[in-house]
């Protein structure tokens, strides 16, 4: 590990000043991933501008039915959110079924957001990687790459984005609250993360020196049925190899309204928008369903050990949105 | 009874080797080599010898020389870190940095520049590798091959045959301690603290490789915090700590990282084995043939025995088994829990239940319709063979009577739910050890043997069995262990512990208790007890531990997961001298196999030449939320030949239990799982194979 500076910040303006002054600085949340990847190499930070003394650990309620959530919220704390449980229950599930206790509680909701992929290769300097050193190759693609991306991968880098928050929060429709030394700025989480294309390494959209403030989510009624659905290598502690976060609004057995996101097939959250498409209007059945993951997953390209995760995702919108469909009619 | 050392393991009293107390010591950080195969070519140190705290930077042009030694397990160049520029496998030590801190130790390790020629490397292993050859023995002293009559003739005649293809992965010992050492060479004395399975074993090695009178040397390992094999063998980090110290003549501690113990301390080979059972149609067998391919690295031929079981477990007309290896470019596989036993029962005993399914035999009577009267290699007889008693005991608790034995058929909401059965065995061994006891002044009495507690219970097994050779209370006895200085003892493998140690401690106690009634004297009195001469020349037995495995799995086919709902094992282990722990280590053996069956995996880049999940978030070993009811007990098994009546039962549990979930996994959705481990994109993808 590097040596590198440390410093508290104690205003949101006196954090984004450091960060523009200095550009070797990265903010410290939890510090569950960055300080993992500062210990093998991967990540060598000049200094750290730790953000959680700031203000940023409230929920509030937004006037018009949502929920501001600060970037420095525990995962933990996020998930206990009694509002989250009832009008988000997806949103709780997919913190719940993420990492650990013990991580959860160190984990924040912006540093959730910003966690750099599992991809093996990235995570040892001593290996090729376009994510890591741009031009150096992808070794994942050749070697091992059984939980990489299906969809919007590009022949640089197949890597996947390992959060299950995030899915939730790209089906809800969430807003990121950005601080800039040019000032405030929203961006909506389906904006966020950049796609693969030839430059790997850029992952989203932020500016230099930008610090996450909050993400908001919207009034969305149709929230309140919702599910996350993760499948994962072992019943807990590892990250999903396909999950599913969806909403549905049922009346007279249509579909009258539907969110749907897929986790860990894609370098982001993947919002399945041809799928609610298909939904929507449709009567709510299993033929349905499926007929929907086939519009969103027809653009899958897999890998020779991935294509599983077709089969899988499929499976999981089929069953998550007839449970939810249960559910409903109940 | 509850652990002795409990109180100050959970307080954080015990002192581990990377953290026991040493003044002044040093600290060592290992550089491990960044390629698969090929030669050191430079090494540049100057800008880590100019970094802060660095003191020095030892290589193979540099270090001190070690003596050619014959390896305590047959040749052996693992041992011969820093001796050659050679480089064998990735993660292999070319340099060891030594500075005041940890820290700086690390820094300068990384600023280390090491320049490299590659060779062509080789990691990857299949069953066709042109590099197989037929070894002399497997692991560890058994026949490679081993010929009873007249197996293809007894295949062709067989009515029923079973010919199918198993794999299991390459699997990491993984401890939660790490491997760790503090050396101190001082006034012509080593002094070594180490994380290890048997202190007089690894002091034995050291003298060898260091050529140093025995008595010079002295290792200690109080507390170790898992071994499961991996600590078996001397291993880099000690030597590395004693290279350092001889130069530096100040105490050195070198402590691995979590992918230094991947790369360095051995693991479990990948293994693909074949199985041939023909029989009769009620399925009585005619012929076993069982045959192993196996990997092992270039410094080191371990070969893993997977036909252990199959040469004791069931009766044919005829019988072979077969082992081959090759050499590849990776690092040394080692004895890991249930070596040979445990892969190997996996194909066994999956054979066995597709075989029952075949010839429409319950596969519990399949197993007692097999049972030997004698050893169906050898014709000796068995000291005692509980199996039998195992599995009555088994499906009685399992409630496994009156099983449908149709597969796919069992559905409870999204999950197609079955039931599995598997056998079990385990050699029961006994060694030769030396013990002391001590009649303290105070009334108390102090045991002093080298034992190994691996967290096993085994300090705690040897106070009971003192106590009661002395007719004391437990509090009166102190037990001290894990101390090279305490005399000859093995080492903690084998399941051989509690058997080997407790026999010279009820030897020294036995004798101890005739002078208890002389006044003691204030220098106490103490008497040794030696069971060298006892054990005598093994009479043509064999000593052997069953167990039967029950296993209930829930699969859910759309997504792959695969839930096991519960675990029973019923075993033969001969005398259990403290149930406490012995339900802890027959628990814990079969929590292993379930990680073995769903998780365990060690993944390899062949093109680069390195695993690619040396880290605990990669390498998956089941969670709490993995580990469903599990039941262990066991069935009386009197066994006068073995010292004690003990036979251990540290790693029986392991043996078994894969199978019996994979056979519960067919039985839940009639898709046969020969690949371990079963992971939801194998389940996913399978096609149900045997519902045709
Ligand atoms: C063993 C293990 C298992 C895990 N399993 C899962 C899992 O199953 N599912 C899952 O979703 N996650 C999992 N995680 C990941 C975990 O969720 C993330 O590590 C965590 O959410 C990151 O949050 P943090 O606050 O600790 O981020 P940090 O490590 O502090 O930061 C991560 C990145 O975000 C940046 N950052 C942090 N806060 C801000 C901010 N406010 N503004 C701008 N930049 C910021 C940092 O500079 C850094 O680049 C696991 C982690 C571990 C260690
Ligand atoms: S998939 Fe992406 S992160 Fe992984 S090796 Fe390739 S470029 Fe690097």
């Amino acid at each position: 590990m590097k040596e590198f500076g440390y410093h508290r910040a104690s205003t949101v303006d006196d954090a984004v000043a450091l960060l523009d002054r200095e550009p070797g600085a990265r903010v410290l949340g939890g510090g569950t991933n960055l300080v993992d990847l500062m210990k093998s190499g991967v990540e060598e930070p000049s200094l750290l501008v730790d953000v959680r003394e700031l203000p940023l650990d409230l929920i509030e309620p937004t006037g018009n039915g949502g929920l501001r959530i600060g970037a420095t919220v525990a995962n933990s704390d996020l998930a206990a959110h009694p509002e989250v449980r009832r009008r988000w229950p997806a949103l709780a599930q997919a913190l719940l079924a993420g990492a650990s206790g013990q991580v959860r509680n160190m984990a924040t909701v912006g540093g959730n957001l910003l966690q750099r992929t599992r991809c093996a290769y990235f995570a040892n300097p001593a290996m090729p990687c376009n994510k890591r050193v741009p031009g150096s190759g992808c070794a994942a693609r050749g070697g091992e790459h059984r939980n990489h991306a299906v969809l919007g991968w590009s022949e640089h880098c197949v890597a996947t984005h390992p959060s299950d928050m995030a899915v939730a929060l790209t089906a809800f429709d969430a807003v990121v609250t950005v601080a800039t030394p040019a000032g405030e700025t929203d961006i909506p989480l389906s904006d966020f993360y950049l796609p693969v294309g030839r430059t790997p390494h850029r992952e989203t959209v932020l500016p230099a020196a930008a610090l996450i403030t909050a993400v908001t989510l919207p009034g969305l009624p149709v929230a309140a049925r919702s599910r996350y659905r993760k499948v994962r290598e072992r019943a807990s502690f590892a990250f999903a190899i396909g999950s599913v976060a969806a909403a549905v609004e049922i009346a007279d057995g249509q579909v009258r309204d539907a969110r749907l996101a897929f986790g860990a097939v894609a370098s982001r959250p993947w919002r399945a928008r041809s799928a609610e498409r298909a939904l929507i209007g449709s009567p709510a059945v299993p033929e349905t369903f499926a007929a929907a993951a086939d519009a969103e997953l027809s653009a899958a390209k897999t890998l020779p050990d991935n294509g599983y995760k077709v089969a899988l995702i499929r499976e999981l919108t089929v069953a998550t949105l007839s449970e939810l469909t249960r559910e409903t009619s109940r | 009874m509850i652990r002795v050392e409990g109180r100050a393991k959970v307080t954080g009293a015990a002192r581990y080797a990377a953290d026991a107390a040493a003044r002044g010591h040093a600290h060592g950080a290992l550089v491990p080599a960044t390629i698969a195969r090929g030669r050191v070519v430079s090494i540049d140190d100057d800008a880590a010898l100019a970094l802060p705290g660095v003191l020095a930077v030892l290589h193979h042009g540099n270090a001190p020389r070690l003596a050619e030694v014959a390896g305590r397990l047959g040749p052996d160049a693992s041992t011969r870190v820093l001796q050659s520029d050679r480089v064998p496998h990735t993660g292999w030590p070319v340099a060891l940095v030594v500075a005041e801190t940890a820290e700086q130790a690390r820094a300068a390790a990384d600023a280390l520049v090491v320049t490299y020629a590659r060779e062509q490397h080789d990691v990857a292993f299949t069953a066709d590798h042109p590099g197989h050859y037929t070894p002399e023995r497997v692991f560890p002293y058994e026949p490679a091959v081993t010929v009873v009559g007249d197996v293809d003739a007894e295949l062709a005649a067989a009515p029923v045959v079973v010919d199918e293809t198993y794999t299991t992965p390459a699997e990491h010992h993984a401890p939660m301690e790490p491997h760790a050492a503090t050396a101190h060479w001082r006034d012509g004395r080593l002094d070594v603290v180490d994380s290890n399975q048997g202190a007089f074993v690894i002091a034995g090695d050291l003298a060898g490789l260091f050529a140093l009178d025995p008595a010079a040397v002295r290792v200690r390992a109080e507390h170790v915090g898992g071994g499961f094999g991996g600590k078996a063998v001397t291993g880099a980090h000690v030597l590395l700590a004693v290279l350092a110290t001889l130069r530096l003549g100040r105490p050195v501690r070198v402590v691995l990282d979590r992918a230094q113990v991947f790369a360095l301390t051995g693991y479990r080979p990948a293994t693909v084995q074949r199985l041939r059972l023909g029989a009769d149609p009620d399925g009585r067998l005619r012929a076993v043939d069982h045959d192993s391919a196996t990997a092992t690295s270039t410094l080191h031929e371990y070969v893993e025995g997977t036909g252990a079981g199959t040469r004791v477990l069931y009766a044919a007309d005829a019988l072979r088994i077969s082992h081959r290896v090759t050499r590849l470019d990776v690092p040394t596989p080692r004895m890991m829990r249930a070596p040979g036993k445990a892969p190997g029962s996996f194909a066994l005993e999956s054979a066995m239940d597709e075989l029952a399914h075949r010839c429409g035999v319950d596969p519990v009577a399949l197993r007692l319709r097999n049972e030997p009267a004698a050893g169906p290699v050898t014709g000796w007889p068995f000291s005692s063979r509980n199996l039998a008693a195992c599995f009555t005991e088994g499906t009685r608790r399992f409630g496994w009577d009156g099983r449908d034995p149709r597969p796919g058929v069992r559905r409870d909401g999204r999950w197609l739910v079955g039931t599995g059965t598997a056998a079990a065995v385990f050699p029961a061994l006994s060694v030769p050890a030396t013990a002391a006891a001590t009649a303290e002044a105070d009334g108390t009495v102090t045991i002093r043997v080298g034992a190994t507690d691996l967290g096993t219970g085994a300090r705690t097994a040897l106070t009971l069995l003192a106590a009661e050779a002395l007719g004391l209370p437990v509090d009166r006895v102190r037990v001290l262990i894990g101390d090279s200085d305490f005399g000859r003892a093995p080492l903690a493998g084998g399941s051989w512990g509690t058997s080997s140690w407790g026999a010279a401690v009820v030897k020294a106690a036995t004798r101890l208790r005739e002078t208890l009634a002389e006044p003691i004297p204030a220098g106490g009195i103490t008497v040794v007890g030696d069971t060298a001469a006892d054990l005598g020349a093994p009479a043509e037995r064999h000593r052997l531990a069953f167990g039967a495995q029950f296993a209930e799995a829930a699969v859910d086919v759309a997504t792959g997961e695969v839930r096991v709902r519960r675990l029973l094992g019923v075993f033969a282990v001969g005398r259990v001298v403290n149930p406490t722990a012995a339900r802890g280590q027959l628990v814990g053996g079969m929590t292993m196999g379930l990680s073995q069956a769903l998780h365990e995996e060690a993944l390899w880049d062949r093109t680069l030449g390195t695993q690619v999940n040396a880290d605990l978030a990669g390498y998956h070993i089941a969670t709490n939320a993995d580990v469903p009811v599990i039941e262990a007990d066991w069935v009386d098994d009197p066994d006068p030949e073995m010292p004690g009546g003990i036979k251990g039962l540290g790693e029986i549990g392991i043996v078994g239990t894969a199978a019996a979930i994979a056979n519960a996994v067919w039985h839940a959705t009639g898709v046969r799982h020969r690949h371990l481990p079963i992971r939801p994109d194998r389940v996913l993808l399978a096609k149900p194979n045997e519902l045709v």
